[in-house]
Parts: C-alpha cells; sequence; structure tokens
C-alpha cells in the first residue's frame, strides 16, 4: 500500500494506523535479521503514534496529512527521547532531548515512526559499510550494498519496512541509495527543508528529503517537511510548495536537457540507454527534448572533496568526550579528547577530518578552499545558465548500477559513485531519482531529474510522467 | 632588484600608522637608552541583550550554573545558530557613537579544542566585520582610531578543582556554560595609546559610551567588559615598529595602567640588552605586578577561520543604520564640548571632564540655564554634589543657591554648608537654609566694627600691612581676613573684607 493510499484510508476511517503500523512491524520482524536497515526499531513509540492517530478519527479530529503512513527515519536526525548515533560509537548511547524540525513535523501530520535507519557513520559514504554497528544489505539483492549514505532508509522503503522514510544528501546520499535500491529519492533545494535536528556533516550542502515507493509519495512527504523554519537561517522564507496537485498535470511544452558531460565516460552504458529511453518517454508525452551542455559539473567531485571535509572538520569538532556520547578516560582534557575521537570516529570520518583541517589550514587555504569555493560559483553559473534554455535536466543517477559488498576498497574509486550527484548539492538546486528499468542482473537503475532552486513542481512533473514510462521494476530476488 | 619590504597592516590591510601625541610613555633602560610605548587595545565587550547571540537561551549574569543554556548553547549535534537581532543592533549603535561604518558582515569559524566551548570552535567575525574604522576621542583631546569592532559569542567558564586551581595539577574541571554562546562585541583601537594613562582613559571612555548607548552593562568586575594590551616599544623618536607581546587578565583600569608600565620597561630592558622579544600572549599577575608567558605565538595557534555556513551575511541597510545614528544618545565627548562651550572651560579642564564622567553635566547646564554664574555652578558640582545624593539635587535649587552667593548674601563657606542642607533635605529652599542658619548678609557698619576691632587688635602686622611691598602684603591679607573671618563667625564676606581693608589701609 502507498503512503497516499494508506492516509487516505486512516483518515477516511476505513483503515485503522494501529493495524497498519503492526503489518509493517511484523515485515520488520521478518526481514530485517536480512536486511539490517535499522539502528533501532522503535515498535513502541510506532503503537503510540498509531494509536493517537486512531483515536484522532474516532474523535473527528483532523489526524494530519500522514495520518498512519509508517516512516523511517535517517539516524542522523534527532529524535526527542530516542537514541541518535549517526551509525557512529562517539554517539552510541546519546538520546537528543529535542525533535528535528522535520521530525516534529511528521509527528505533527500524524506519521508513525517505526525506528532509526542506518547510515554511512556520519553520513560519509556511498554504501552504508561505514557503520560502526554494520552494513545494510539491499533488498533486491542482499549480496549487494543499498549504497548510502542513506542506505537504511532506502532499503526499508524498498524492503516494504515503512512506504516512506526520511535521508539526508550531501552529495547524493539520497539519490544514489535511491537508485540502487530501485525506489524514489529526493533531494530538495537548499533550504527548502530545515536542517534544525539535521546532525551535521557539511553545513552548506546537507538538506533533508524522502524516499518513497512512488513518486506521488515522495510529493506528499516533501509537502510536509518543507517550508521555513526560523530556527534555521538557512531556510528559505516562503511556504511548502504545492506538488502534488501538479502531478498529473504533464510534461507538455516542458523543456527537458540531457546532461552530455554525465552520458558518455565512466557511465554503465545501459544506464545510459536508460536514462535515453526516459528522455523518449518524455518527449512522446510532448516535452521538448535536447542535448544540453553543463561543462563545469566534471569539476564537481574534485570540489566537493575540499569543501565538504572542510566543514565536516569544523562540524565534528563538538565531539570530544566532555559533554556527550562516548568518553575514553585519560589523565588530561586533551589526552582524553584525542583518545575519545581516536576510538570513537571511524578510518572514513577520520580520513575526511583530516583532509578538511589540511584544506583549511594557513597557507592552504586559498589553494584549496578558496579555490574550491570559486569552482561551485562556476558549476552554480553553468547550471544556471543550462537552466535559461531549459526547464529540467536528465542524467543518470549513478555511473553504475549496485555493487557487491566488499567490492570497492579503494576511498576515491568510492567517491566516483557521487559524480553525477554531486553537482546539484554544490549548486544548491534540486533533483531526484526515479527507478527505471533494471541492467541485464536484474538490479535497478535510477534516473535522475534535477531542476532549478525551487523547481521541485516541473521536477516532480517530470518525475510522474517518468515513472508511469518505467519498465517493469525490479523484483527482489532474496525478499521474492 | 629586491622589492621594498610590505608595509604592516592591520586586519583589514590598512597599513599600520602610530598617532603623535603629546603624552607619551618613555622609559629608559638600564644603559640610558630611551624607549617610547606603542600600544593597541582590544576590549571585549559582553552585550546587554536579552538572549545569548545565536539562541533564545537568556543572558544573564551570577545565576546558578548550566540555568541559562539550551541545546543551542550546549552545541548539542544538530542545532544550529540564529543571529540575535539585538546585538546586530547594539553594534550598530556602536558604530555609529563612534562615527565608524557599519556595514554588512559576514560571521566565519574560529576553530580550536576548548571544554568551555562546546562547539570546538567559536562563531565570530573575521574579514567582514561590521564596524570598521571609527575613532574615540579622549577627555585629553587625544583621539584614538578603532580599526574594528565584530561580533562573536563569549565561551563557557572552566573551575579547576584540587591542585592549585589552575588546569596543570587539578583533580578534575567542571564547566558552567551560562556564559557560552553570550554576544561579545570586539574592539580593536589601532595602536593610538602612547600612555598609560591614555590607555585609562580609552577604556574609562569606551565604558561611558557603551553604557550611556546601552550597549553593554561596561562592568569589569564582572567580566562583562574585558582588555587587552597589545605593547610594543621603540626607540625615542624613531619611526619603527617592533615586536609586540599581548597582555591578558587586565582585570581593572589599575591593572591597565601597571601592565602597560610594567611591559614598556621589560621590553626596553631586553631591546637595549640586544636580546630578542618573543611575540606571545603573556598574563598580567596582580600579585607581583609581572607579566608572565601565557603562550607562545611560534607554536601557533592555526584557527582555520572559514565563513560560517550555518548562517547568512548580516545587512542592515543604509536606512535603518540612519535611523540607529539619529537615535543615538548624547555621547561624552559631545558633553564635555556643550559643557565647556556653556562654561567658557576649555573642553579638557577637569572641572569639566569629571562633571561629564560623572553625569552630572545636564545638572549644571540647566543650573546655568537657569541663570547661576557657571565657574560656581562647576566648583559645587565637582567638589560639593560628589556626595551621596549629591548628582539628584534640583538644578533650580542650585541655581537660586548660586545666585545668593554671587549677590553677596552667602559667603563661599556660608553657601558650601548651604547646598549640603539643601541635597540632605528636598523640601527645602536655598534662602530658607540660609534663614535658618542666621547665614543674614552681615550689615556694613557690624562688618566695619569688626575689622576696626581687628586692625586694633594687631597693630604692628597693620603696620606692615600698610607700608610693606606687594608679597608681605598678600600675606599680612591673608592673616587679617582669617582673623576678620574667625571673629564674625564665618559671616563676613571675603570680597567686602578685602574692599575694607584696602580702604583703611588707604586712609
Amino acid at each position: 500500500m502507498t503512503a497516499v493510499d494508506i492516509a487516505r484510508g486512516v483518515r477516511a476511517g476505513s483503515a485503522s494506523a494501529t493495524s497498519i503500523a503492526d503489518a509493517h512491524l511484523a515485515r520488520i520482524d521478518e526481514r530485517e535479521p536480512d536486511v539490517h536497515a535499522f539502528n533501532l526499531v522503535t515498535p513502541d513509540v510506532a503503537r503510540a503514534a498509531a494509536a493517537e492517530v486512531d483515536r484522532k478519527v474516532a474523535a473527528g479530529e483532523d489526524p494530519g496529512p500522514l495520518a498512519g503512513v509508517p516512516i523511517a527515519i535517517k539516524d542522523n536526525l534527532c529524535t526527542d527521547g530516542i537514541a541518535t548515533t549517526c551509525s557512529s560509537k562517539i554517539l552510541e548511547g546519546w538520546v537528543p532531548p529535542y525533535d528535528a524540525t522535520v521530525v516534529q513535523r511528521l509527528v505533527a501530520a500524524g506519521a508513525v515512526p517505526v525506528g532509526k535507519t542506518n547510515l554511512d557513520e556520519f553520513a560519509m559514504g556511498s554504501s552504508t559499510e561505514n557503520s560502526a554497528f554494520g552494513p545494510t544489505r539491499n533488498p533486491v539483492d542482499l549480496s549487494r550494498v543499498p549504497g548510502g549514505s542513506s542506505g537504511g532508509s532506502a532499503a526499508a522503503v524498498a524492503a516494504g519496512f515503512a512506504p516512506l522514510s526520511l535521508g539526508s544528501d550531501t552529495g547524493g546520499s539520497i539519490r544514489q541509495p535511491a537508485a540502487f535500491c530501485g525506489v524514489v529519492g529526493v533531494k530538495p533545494t537548499y533550504g527548502l527543508v530545515s536542517r534544525y535536528g539535521l546532525i551535521a556533516f557539511a553545513s552548506s550542502l546537507d538538506q533533508v528529503g524522502p524516499f518513497a515507493a512512488t513518486v506521488a509519495d515522495a510529493a506528499l512527504l516533501l509537502e510536509v517537511i518543507a517550508g521555513h523554519d526560523p530556527a534555521d537561517a538557512t531556510s528559505i522564507p516562503q511556504p511548502a510548495p504545492a506538488i502534488s496537485e501538479h502531478l498529473d498535470d504533464g510534461v507538455a511544452g516542458l523543456r527537458v536537457g540531457v546532461i552530455s558531460e554525465l552520458m558518455g565516460e565512466g557511465i554503465d552504458p545501459v544506464i545510459a540507454a536508460q536514462v535515453r529511453a526516459a528522455a523518449d518517454a518524455l518527449a512522446a508525452a510532448g516535452a521538448t527534448v535536447t542535448e544540453v551542455s553543463v561543462p563545469a559539473v566534471t569539476f564537481g567531485l574534485s570540489a566537493y572533496y575540499l569543501i565538504a571535509p572542510a566543514e565536516a572538520s569544523s562540524n565534528l569538532a563538538r565531539f570530544d568526550g566532555v559533554r556527550y556520547g562516548l568518553r575514553v578516560d585519560a589523565p588530561t582534557t586533551n589526552e582524553m579528547m584525542v583518545a575519545t575521537r581516536t576510538q570513537g570516529f571511524g578510518p572514513e570520518v577520520k580520513r575526511r577530518i583530516m583532509l578538511g583541517t589540511y584544506a583549511l589550514s594557513a597557507g592552504y587555504y586559498d589553494a584549496f578552499y578558496g579555490q574550491a569555493q570559486k569552482v561551485r560559483t562556476l558549476i552554480a553559473r553553468d547550471f544556471a545558465a543550462a537552466y535559461e534554455e531549459v526547464d529540467v535536466l536528465l542524467s543518470p543517477t549513478t555511473p553504475t548500477t549496485a555493487f557487491a559488498l566488499g567490492a570497492i576498497e579503494d576511498p576515491l574509486t568510492m567517491y566516483l559513485n557521487d559524480t553525477c550527484t554531486i553537482p546539484t548539492n554544490l549548486a544548491g538546486d534540486a533533483a531526484m531519482s526515479v527507478p527505471f528499468g533494471a541492467d541485464a542482473a536484474g538490479l535497478p537503475v535510477g534516473v535522475q531529474i534535477l531542476a532549478p532552486a525551487l523547481g521541485e513542481v516541473p521536477m516532480f512533473r517530470a518525475a510522474a510522467v517518468v515513472e508511469a514510462a518505467a519498465p517493469a521494476r525490479p523484483t527482489g530476488k532474496d525478499l521474492r | 632588484m629586491t622589492a621594498a619590504p610590505a608595509l604592516p597592516t592591520d586586519s583589514l590591510g590598512n597599513t599600520i600608522t602610530v598617532a603623535e601625541s603629546d603624552d607619551v610613555l618613555v622609559v629608559e633602560a638600564a644603559d640610558g637608552s630611551r624607549w617610547e610605548l606603542v600600544c593597541g587595545l582590544e576590549v571585549h565587550a559582553e552585550l546587554a541583550t536579552e538572549t545569548k547571540m545565536f539562541s533564545g537561551a537568556p543572558n544573564h549574569f551570577g545565576d546558578d550554573p548550566n540555568t541559562n543554556i539550551d541545546p543551542v548553547t550546549l552545541g548539542l549535534p544538530g542545532t544550529l545558530p540564529v543571529v540575535n537581532q539585538q546585538a546586530v543592533e547594539l553594534a550598530a549603535r556602536f558604530g555609529c557613537a563612534i562615527g565608524a561604518t557599519v556595514q554588512r558582515s559576514v560571521f566565519s569559524r574560529k576553530n580550536y579544542f576548548y571544554p568551555d566551548m562546546p562547539k570546538n570552535f567559536q562563531i565570530s567575525q573575521y574579514d567582514q566585520p561590521i564596524v570598521v574604522d571609527g575613532r574615540l576621542e579622549l577627555p585629553s583631546g587625544h583621539v584614538v582610531g578603532i580599526e574594528r569592532a565584530h561580533l562573536e559569542e563569549d565561551t563557557g567558564k572552566s573551575t579547576h578543582v584540587g591542585g592549585a586551581g589552575r588546569i596543570k595539577g587539578a583533580e578534575y574541571s567542571l564547566v558552567d556554560y551560562n556564559r557560552a554562546g553570550v554576544p561579545l562585541l570586539e574592539i580593536v583601537s589601532r595602536p593610538h595609546v602612547r600612555s598609560a594613562e591614555q590607555a585609562r582613559q580609552y577604556v574609562a571612555e569606551l565604558r561611558s559610551i557603551l553604557v550611556a548607548c546601552a550597549i553593554s552593562d561596561g562592568k569589569m568586575e564582572e567580566g562583562s567588559m574585558r582588555v587587552d594590551a597589545n605593547i610594543s616599544v621603540r626607540r625615542e623618536g624613531s619611526g619603527e615598529l617592533r615586536t609586540r607581546c599581548e597582555i591578558k587578565n587586565v582585570n581593572s583600569l589599575r591593572s591597565l595602567v601597571r601592565a602597560i608600565e610594567y611591559e614598556a620597561r621589560r621590553q626596553a630592558d631586553l631591546h637595549a640588552a640586544g636580546q630578542k622579544v618573543t611575540q606571545e600572549t603573556r598574563h598580567w599577575d596582580e600579585n607581583d605586578g609581572r607579566t608572565h608567558t601565557m603562550r607562545s605565538k611560534e607554536e601557533a595557534d592555526d584557527y582555520r577561520y572559514f565563513p560560517e555556513p550555518d548562517l547568512v551575511p548580516v545587512d542592515l541597510g543604509a536606512e535603518r543604520v540612519a535611523e540607529i545614528a539619529a537615535a543615538l544618545p548624547l555621547l561624552p565627548a559631545a558633553r564635555r564640548h556643550r559643557l565647556a562651550g556653556l562654561t567658557g572651560e576649555p573642553v579638557t579642564a577637569e572641572a569639566v571632564v569629571v562633571t561629564v564622567e560623572r553625569g552630572q553635566d545636564d545638572q549644571a547646564l540647566a543650573a546655568i540655564e537657569a541663570g547661576a554664574d557657571a565657574g560656581r555652578v562647576l566648583v559645587h558640582v565637582v567638589q560639593n554634589l560628589a556626595v551621596d545624593g549629591g548628582a539628584d539635587l534640583a538644578p533650580e535649587r542650585l541655581a537660586e543657591l548660586v545666585k545668593l552667593e554671587t549677590s553677596g548674601d552667602l559667603t563661599a563657606t556660608q553657601a558650601k554648608q548651604v547646598l549640603a542642607e539643601l541635597v540632605a533635605d528636598p523640601s527645602t529652599t536655598a534662602a530658607e537654609v540660609a534663614k535658618a542658619k542666621g547665614f543674614e548678609a552681615m550689615d556694613t557698619g557690624a562688618l566695619e566694627s569688626i575689622v576696626d576691632g581687628v586692625i586694633n587688635a594687631n597693630p604692628a602686622e597693620w603696620e606692615q600691612f600698610c607700608a610693606g611691598d606687594d608679597k608681605a602684603r598678600k600675606k599680612l591679607s591673608g592673616f587679617f581676613t582669617g582673623q576678620i573671618m574667625k571673629a564674625s563667625k564665618g559671616q563676613a564676606d571675603g570680597r567686602a573684607v578685602a574692599q575694607l581693608l584696602a580702604q583703611r589701609s588707604a586712609s
């Protein structure tokens, strides 16, 4: 059942939120040991939320637009009274005293939180193998990774643990796992969704966004979490856009551009072919499709791996054992901080802290961080120029389909996974991944639809058409 | 060909210039060489806001530890800063008060690890501060340039338990985060301070401005105003700039004066002995009256500044800044000029400076405007109204008193006594008090008989008075006046006495 269907049924009183929650919790009990999508399943929280929705419906009160819809929450979003770990030993056992703004909005909308999902430690990774609590497996093929860093959230939707989940996307961490797991994943415009309560990786790039099995479900969730939040100074001061009412508008007259730089070298030809098929489907539905050049996207990865680690090195400085989380005792405060951070952080987090510290150091700032910011400006400018010509852009979400657990050991090769997704974060624009067919092994392929800042409505209109034209969704052989 | 050495520049890239002054501290080293002071001051003022710089937690001094905190103050994972608009307005108000440019500003992160700093970075302003290029006129008339003033957040406070109460050797440490996140304005002067007295006046004047504009409560003893001094010396009369040291832990104006004098001498002796002054941060020790090395700049902090990505630039806009400037209260320097203009005293006169410093210039001006003699008003305000309640004396009552004095109805001594009564009892008038005390102008006949009595009782002195040169005459005039005052129980008018003595000696 889709989120739209569940909410409609519960609101109408024809379905019980409690029984829907129970059904999803049973599904989790059955499949979670194989998938490991969650760091923590919260049956008590889910049942209490469901009961409250049922009570409201019975009392004639408005239970909210997500009434009774089970949702999984990435474990880097703070949940009041519920452990939040970022899949890091350094936060093991920490219980936030407050809810992230998006979590408040979910609860107010009647959603039913079923658990906190696994991620690459502090959202740094593309496979969810960097979790301190063990990897998540791809429900489509348990020998493969679900992508990352929001691998747990993607897997939770793909495995049917919840119709919706929340992830965060700094360089592709929603879209890449969505593509790998065959679900819809949205990276909203920077500032559209509040970051208050999202444990920061790279503040100028992070954005919270939805996973869903369908485009309509993703739109429903985005409408709930988007909109101005005074607690986030980078939040855009305007209300959430109305997206759902435009999903059936079609794409007649919409100008679509395929990004030429992301269709050649390094991209699996099968995936490029699926992108062209999606473009054809849009053309068939009345869109104008052209090939568009966005030259600076090829520099995205280099700029990203200076800016994101630089911000991370500062954001992660607060994990020092003084106030919360892990503390490894030592004779002096300084030694305690060093011991705590040495034991608490995993290797990828340490690597990025070191990279970022170096990039910001006196004498290197201009050559590294400063230069990367200039490249970032170029990328934004090239996108802006492209959006003079077209309304939305099209590209692969990922260069390959899901790879096997343990297959990629070299960090640089792993970073290449985000080649197609990173430029959007640098530009602060919107993008989403929509499942479109499969490769020869039956593994899902994702098509990325990109839009300028606050271009969510045309982006979703194109997504709805691509979704409708998509070849049959791959059926998970492990979950069959 | 080698390029000319670049001139040293300040944090905004401007060439560093040292102000000329007619009051320069010069110390003589052991070898007789003479060295003059070059000093710049950094003042941290806690802003008098309701809430903290980046969160809604209360900004209040003296509460129980860790009560004025919230998730943002503690830097809990996921929290974000939001700029306090009131703090921005107060910073802009300061900028307007010192005639500076108030500009679009950007927050940056200053990264370093310290347990009382919850995020292990401080949100501050770096290359784009809110206030640039102001000036402060001291009571002495000397002008100190202000390079910049920027907004930042304060740190928490550590208490080290066990050992000597210092971090080294302590058994454990406790941290109070009440102060963490309190808004600070860091005010950086140019190296225009040339003497310890100028430093004292600069800090006192800043404090007056901050208090007058309700920007800060300016309480040095509560740490809401903290001063660091950047000190170097150079050969007297030279134009060079030598290595400087930053002196911290200066907790009062008196310590500031002592620390500057000590440090200038220490550096002069090092230079004179051919030794190197190391660029470093030094700690002033009130007990032994010396500065001690805290940390050397060579093991340098690299703060890895970068723009704070969680905040957007702050820009009040020219219109709002103009409104803030227009709403400023009258500031100390302007008050001094106003009082000087009305009294005819120089603006640097002590009476003018003290009256304004005590906040009694409005009282003095109103009394003068009510027709009282300006000189006598200032004398009474400075000398006789420095008492409890003195500042509250209604100007018209002061004016009435001064008029009685200048008309000869009261002597200076009587006026002082009447004034004390006026302060003690707000329901009285000067005339009533004078009457009650029996201070009525002595009639001429009564005064003449007292004067003649004193002359007759001291014939030898009188002969000398009449025959003496100016010097002897002046001396004896004091003697006779004293005797006459005594005989009249202080009720004789000094001018009338002088007139009578002159008249009698001429006849």
